[in-house]
């Protein structure tokens, strides 16, 4: 049942407006030039970080259609009925989310990187990045996601929840792409690793506390 | 064999007191209809038997259980078979009995209201677990969904199944009731 929920959310994820974090990952690498100028050696040196901060914010996009629709129209309800462990429906958003933005977001920092002039090597280090650090926040995504579920105006509440907790992520790295240093890459996959394994049991009770 | 045991069930929502002291005892063949005034608790205490929420006190045993309410439940961008199939694998059988056979290749988000209720309880027929609860399963129904309705349900409880119905209308059938709220 869980590969064919994968299935199931990722169709859905792509069907829907999967393109929509990456459109606004790209505007964001294509707007940072013209509000910080044409210096090409600022630019490389801060592209890095403002192509972060626009990963975290297109990760916030898809959120109120994670896990929101799905307990309206009792899917979570019939999964749990049909013995899937909420934490393993958890776990198979969490897989599906990511699946519908990391592997997107990847290839779209290929033309961020030449639109802001970052150089081979930093480019390979902001990959290493976003491929260490996308799972961390596709977990997060789906875990405020289940909290905020059902609520009125959940993207907002959700903006407030997610951004702190993620702020970490972006500290360590924005660091690894600066420096190289494999402290600031230790700990940013030591944060990812953490919001992976916590969030399946923070979705689960969410879920679980929305049933009414 | 008992399929559904409450024993001295009370539940709670939002501070209240819902119902309690509520027992009773759903054996293979058996049926029973839960009735009430509305907001008296009906649809809770389906759901309680679902175990999608927890009792305040008492017990409840329960087998693997289908549950149809007012959740379709269907993806609405594939077709119905598409959408119910992820359920079950094998529906036709259902959706012959439901008479929504010839809805197969149609999508979920073009039904009719009367054509989804249909379709859930199509997913019920098809999942393979003895206990059937179904939740107002009469709204939206015209007279021939109801009637294929009874005709599942008495097929059903052939079978060696159980049936718990939550409604305030009458359903074909002789239906022992359970009045909540008298």
């Amino acid at each position: 049942m869980i590969g064919a929920l994968i299935l199931r959310d990722l169709r859905r994820g792509l069907a829907g407006a999967a393109w929509l974090p990456v459109a606004f990952f790209l505007l964001v690498a294509t707007l940072v030039p013209f509000a910080v100028g044409p210096d090409a050696q600022l630019l490389a040196r801060m592209g890095p970080g403002a192509l972060w901060i626009a990963a975290l914010t297109a990760a916030l996009l898809p959120i109120e259609r994670l896990i929101e629709p799905d307990r309206a129209d009792g899917v979570l309800d019939q999964l749990a009925l049909h013995g899937v462990a909420d934490e393993t429906t958890a776990v198979a958003k969490i897989a599906a989310h990511w699946l519908s933005f990391g592997p997107l977001l990847f290839i779209a920092a290929f033309p961020a990187a030449v639109l802001l002039g970052i150089d081979p090597a930093a480019l390979k280090r902001l990959l290493l990045s976003i491929w260490i650090g996308t799972p961390g926040l596709a977990a997060l995504a789906v875990a405020v996601a289940a909290l905020t579920a059902g609520l009125p105006r959940a993207g907002s509440i959700a903006g407030l929840l997610l951004l702190p907790i993620a702020v970490p992520l972006l500290i360590f790295a924005a660091a690894f792409c600066g420096d190289g240093s494999n402290q600031a890459l230790a700990l940013e996959a030591a944060i990812s690793i953490l919001l992976l394994a916590g969030a399946p049991f923070v979705t689960a009770a969410a879920i679980r506390a929305a049933r009414t | 064999m008992t399929l559904l045991r409450f024993e001295d069930v009370s539940l709670h929502r939002g501070g209240r007191l819902l119902f309690e002291g509520v027992s009773f005892v759903l054996g293979a063949g058996e049926r029973l209809q839960v009735t009430g005034q509305n907001g008296v608790g009906k649809s809770s205490l389906i759901r309680l038997a679902a175990g999608l929420l927890r009792e305040a006190s008492g017990r409840i045993e329960r087998s693997p259980l289908a549950l149809a309410d007012d959740n379709v439940a269907v993806d609405r961008e594939l077709t119905l078979k598409q959408a119910l199939s992820f359920w079950d694998g094998s529906v036709g059988t259902a959706m012959e009995a439901l008479g929504i056979a010839c809805l197969a290749e149609v999508p979920v988000r073009l039904l009719s209201s009367g054509q989804l209720k249909r379709s859930t309880l199509a997913r019920v027929a098809a999942s393979d677990a003895k206990l059937w609860l179904l939740d107002e399963p009469l709204n939206a129904l015209d007279g021939d969904g109801a009637e294929r309705l009874s005709r599942i349900i008495d097929a059903h409880l052939t079978a060696g199944g159980a049936v718990l119905a939550a409604s305030h209308q009458a359903i074909a059938g002789e239906w022992p009731k359970l009045e909540l709220g008298a």
